[in-house]
């Protein structure tokens, strides 16, 4: 079905949409960027004005920004995914060129009010311009060759632009957040099943090279890996973060160092702690009862969104909502897996509990894109 | 391009489906998360919040100050006195070299020791302190302290340090700490963490050494929180420790004061003991040194000199050296044979001036002899044919036994370096450790206290004390140790018939005053302070048939090392007996030219509590003490004023 085929009597219009919001969706987000508030406090030994006060001003810019999107039809949303993930491709190549080098990557650009990270931008507009793509393609076609050929080279194109910036862990998310799409449009198993047959027999082969005369990687890089796979091997050295990620994490034990008193945290042991570490302070003040609460809270954002898709009758909303859905659950997912020593550390930050203006920004953005998915599906005919 | 309802619903349904299984996988996944969390939060959290503890608490140790060792009276003979050092941060100085130039323009400063402390700063941490110089004078460390602005990472610090204030006085007796060493760590078994740090004081020798363990007291801590880069970001809890237990001795400051000026210029040493107590009231041994140069670690050529004199300083002659103890040694010959029956009172044997044993002759010192001697002539006038005679009666055994009885041959539990046990032989030690048979004459040499018999001072100042008291007497050093009295029981009386004891002593008074009496010249003329005594002259040399025939060699004519040692043992008063002494000078000569007039010097000096009238010394000799007493620099130590805060 397409945009054209709605029946615009069943959709609310005017400020009658507020009421069609889907609220505990936007309760949840106010509740998890709280909880973002309260470690960023924590993190900077009680000073407001250092993260705190930013944080706060960029999920209000943000909030305002979710409504505005969300009143604008999501037809429109759909028109204009091509527009926006052409601008995004623009942006990124422009980063190449004007772009601030921050943390070792050049990432920003400047905008005057903000510093733009245009590959968090391209997180969204990918998985717009592929849930356009499949409501505009035969859904007899989606596993045709010629056809996911496409989508793939929408994918790779913002993945190769981040990696040479280099932003591993976004392009990481690009390449899944994409890849999911495609999953959730109907693309053959055969696709998913052969490429992850492929990666896993790269991996192994990879390993089995090592010491052999056809290595495929450097001596420094297998180091590591091997540095990442236990990290105490060198505990001063790379795996010097992840250690102390791991310790001040497990110290929190059940029920946490109380608010304000995790060591770990307070004396500088962690890494870029009011970043993509906050996730340990969190479970290090907060035990086991905060780190897991937090995880309810993404999960029930999850729940909702997938819900919420369920529901709707067009291809792109549904495959929309299904997208920015899994983009979110690629970024915590991969966070706390990254702090608890379960995958190597990217940088990847926890979405809206992070500081960071571009991720808060852009995720509002996108659950923008979901609530106007939300009021705009139509009901009962 | 519309659809067909049918495949409508039919796209639909495999969207929502796959979806299903996306979020399935994405619970699937948290869960596993969740697991993760608590596998390291609630499994293993303890683990985790043991290494966090680790990361985050520093202890440092805090050294406690040593005890503080005092006299009898409350003089203080080893003080901690403040020692201003300067320590150098690297983190802090920034161009370390540019903070050292200036520091040099500031303050003279060791090189060998500053480059010591920039390879150590090298070595450590930026953040740890280091000590770039020690002991500094008051001048130079305001001098830095004023300057401090201009030095960034410099800090001028105050610490403790032992220190002696009567310097050589009483250094054989209590020793002196040093810098701990690896060969001292190497000797104890799980050592203090204390000893870790770096130039940590120890007791080297000595009471120093002996009561190390109470006098150090025990570390204390401050567990400090460091950030992750080290630094000390709080104190969280301070354990300032146990300070070191103070020690009191039995020793009086100013009497050994006096011993030690007396017997200065000789190789001597000197006892003193009360004979109501066993207080050692004066250990003094000569040359002295002075232990504050080994505090801080003395320096080679320092320590070459003191090695290199023929002196010895740095022996603790009192307990340590061990001499054939000569004529002392016949009261304990006489006392067995009394004891054992073998010789009465009047028995009299007669001295030629040698006794012929087989083909070998012994002779006494007098080459002409004494004639008719009996039990107290002998004595008096020292005559060793007596004892050449009544020793076989008696046999070695029984007279080993009574030195043992009286304190010689055993070694005396006092906490002093290298105490010697001294040898009091058996036929059954010449037996095991010279692998022959004990003959006659070895009695005999025994039985003027020559031969293979060994005492030491300590030893004679017990066994004098002992015949003086009638008691078995122990020698105590140790007065209070951390505030407690240490020993000081009554004595249990000696298992000798007292009359024996009687006798001895009468022979021992006429020795210093009857007419006849070897030390009669060093007697005590004020009524009550009379002593009561006895000399020796042990030979540290065989004298030749041929050297006999052509006449002995006089002492003076010897060099020093083959001259005789001069002994006295005395106790006084003679009637109510107090202080008992020995005295040994190495190759001094005669013991009754040597050796006595020192003790009675003491001995008086013992008894009026400081420098005596000349009224007490026989009337021909006052032109000669008062010369020598004007010759004495005595430091008059005094306890310090009630309310001295300690350092």
């Amino acid at each position: 079905m397409s945009y054209l085929e709605y029946n615009i009597k069943t959709v609310p219009t005017g400020a009658r949409k507020v009421f069609f919001l889907n609220w505990p969706l936007i309760l949840l987000l106010a509740a998890v960027s709280s909880v973002g508030f309260l470690m960023l406090y924590s993190v900077a030994g009680g000073a407001v004005g250092r993260w705190t006060e930013p944080q706060m001003q960029r999920f209000g810019m943000g909030m305002v920004a979710m409504f505005i999107v969300a009143m604008i039809p999501i037809w429109f949303w759909r028109n204009v995914a091509v527009l926006a993930y052409i601008g995004s491709l623009l942006l990124l190549l422009a980063v190449e060129f004007f772009g601030t080098v921050g943390m070792g990557a050049q990432r920003w650009i400047d905008l005057g009010f903000m510093r733009l990270q245009p590959s968090e931008v391209t997180k969204i507009t990918v998985v717009m311009v592929l849930a356009a793509y499949y409501d505009w393609l035969d859904p007899k076609k989606v596993s045709h060759p010629f056809w996911v050929l496409l989508p793939v080279v929408l994918i790779i194109v913002p993945t190769g632009l981040t990696l040479i910036q280099p932003d591993l862990g976004t392009a990481i998310l690009l390449l899944a957040g994409g890849a999911i799409v495609m999953f959730v449009a109907g693309v053959s198993w055969w696709y998913f099943g052969t490429i992850i047959a492929g990666g896993v027999g790269a991996i192994y082969s990879v390993f089995a090279s090592r010491g052999q005369s056809w290595q495929l990687l450097e001596d420094y890089q297998f180091r590591r890996i091997d540095t990442f796979l236990d990290p105490s091997k060198d505990p001063l050295g790379a795996g010097y973060h992840i250690t102390q990620s791991k310790i001040a994490l497990g110290s929190g034990g059940f029920s946490g160092r109380g608010f304000m008193q995790g060591t770990q945290s307070r004396l500088n042991f962690l890494p870029e702690k009011h970043t993509d570490f906050i996730f340990t302070t969190l479970a290090e003040e907060f035990g086991f009862v905060g780190a897991a609460s937090l995880l309810v809270l993404y999960g029930l954002i999850i729940f909702f969104c997938i819900a919420s898709a369920m529901t709707m009758k067009d291809r792109f909303s549904a495959l929309l909502v299904y997208g920015i859905a899994a983009t979110f659950f690629l970024y915590f997912a991969v966070n706390m897996s990254m702090v608890m020593g379960l995958a190597p550390v990217v940088g990847v930050p926890l979405p809206l509990v992070s500081y960071g203006g571009s991720a808060m920004l852009v995720l509002l953005t996108a659950f923008g894109l979901v609530q106007s998915a939300h009021v705009h599906r139509p009901r009962g005919r | 391009m519309r659809q067909h309802p049918k495949e409508l619903e039919e796209t639909q349904r495999l969207t929502t489906r796959r979806g299903l299984v996306l979020g399935g996988l994405q619970l699937g996944f948290m869960g596993l998360l969740g697991f993760r969390m608590r596998q390291m939060q609630i499994e293993e959290a303890d683990q985790y919040r043991l290494l966090a503890e680790e990361n985050r608490i520093n202890v440092r140790l805090i050294a406690p100050p040593r005890g503080i060792i005092y006299d009898r009276n409350g003089v203080i003979i080893a003080d901690n006195s403040q020692n201003y050092r300067i320590v150098i941060v690297r983190e802090d100085a920034g161009d370390v070299d540019q903070v050292i130039a200036k520091l040099k323009s500031i303050i003279t400063l060791d090189e060998t020791e500053l480059q010591r402390a920039l390879k150590e700063m090298y070595r450590r941490s930026p953040f740890v302190p280091v000590t770039l110089a020690d002991r500094l004078s008051w001048e130079d460390f305001s001098r830095v302290a004023v300057n401090s602005p201009a030095l960034p990472g410099i800090t001028p610090e105050v610490g403790l340090s032992r220190y002696y204030p009567m310097t050589g006085d009483f250094a054989h007796v209590i020793g002196y700490v040093g810098p701990v060493s690896d060969y001292d760590l190497s000797q104890i078994e799980d050592p203090d963490p204390l000893l870790q740090i770096p130039k940590f004081q120890i007791g080297k020798v000595g009471v120093e050494k002996k009561l190390e363990v109470p006098l150090r007291g025990s570390a204390g801590n401050s567990r400090i929180e460091v950030n992750a880069a080290g630094r000390v970001m709080r104190e969280l809890e301070r354990d300032p420790g146990i300070a070191g237990q103070d020690l009191q001795l039995t020793v009086d400051a100013r009497l050994q004061n006096f011993v030690q000026e007396r017997l200065r210029g000789e190789s001597a040493a000197c006892v003193v003991m009360d004979c109501e107590n066993g207080d050692l009231l004066a250990l003094g041994s000569a040359p002295a040194f002075d232990p504050n140069l080994f505090v801080r670690g003395i320096s080679s050529t320092d320590y070459q000199v003191l090695t290199q004199d023929r002196y010895v300083p740095l022996r603790n002659k009192t307990v340590q050296g061990t001499y054939p103890p000569g004529s002392t040694y016949k009261m304990i010959v006489a006392l067995a044979a009394l004891d054992a029956g073998v010789v009465g009172y009047r028995e009299t044997v007669w001295c030629p001036g040698f006794y012929q044993l087989g083909r070998r002759r012994f002779h006494c010192w007098k080459r002409g002899g004494h004639g008719w001697m009996n039990l107290e002539d002998s004595l008096v006038q020292s005559c060793d044919c007596y004892y050449y005679d009544i020793s076989q009666r008696v046999g070695i055994d029984r007279i080993s036994a009574m030195a043992n009885k009286l304190g010689c041959g055993m070694r005396h539990d006092i906490p002093m370096s290298a105490v010697a046990e001294g040898l009091a032989p058996t036929q059954q030690w010449k037996q095991v450790r010279r692998g022959e048979p004990w003959r006659i004459g070895d009695t005999l040499n025994a039985s003027i206290g020559q031969g293979f018999t060994l005492t030491s001072p300590l030893q004679l100042a017990v066994y004098t004390a002992r015949v003086a008291s009638g008691k078995a007497l122990v020698p105590r050093l140790v007065k209070t140790l951390g505030g407690e009295e240490n020993g000081g029981e009554d004595a249990p009386a000696l298992d000798i018939r007292p009359g024996h004891l009687r006798a001895i002593r009468e022979a021992m008074y006429k020795v210093s005053n009857g007419r006849r009496g070897t030390a009669r010249r060093s007697r005590v003329v004020a009524e009550g302070q009379e002593i009561a005594g006895k000399t020796g002259t042990s030979q540290v040399r065989n004298i030749t048939a041929a050297e006999r025939a052509q006449g002995v060699w006089k002492n003076e004519d010897l060099p020093w090392e083959r001259r005789d040692h001069a002994l006295f043992v005395a106790f006084a008063p003679y009637d109510k007996p107090k202080y008992a002494i020995s005295v040994v000078v190495e190759h001094g000569g005669g013991g009754s030219k040597a050796a006595a007039p020192v003790a009675r010097d003491i001995l008086l000096f013992a008894q009026y509590g400081g420098l005596p009238p000349l009224e007490a010394y026989p009337s021909g000799q006052h032109d000669e003490i008062r010369e020598r007493f004007e010759g004495l620099t005595l430091s008059d130590p005094r306890p310090p004023a009630p309310g001295r805060s300690r350092a």
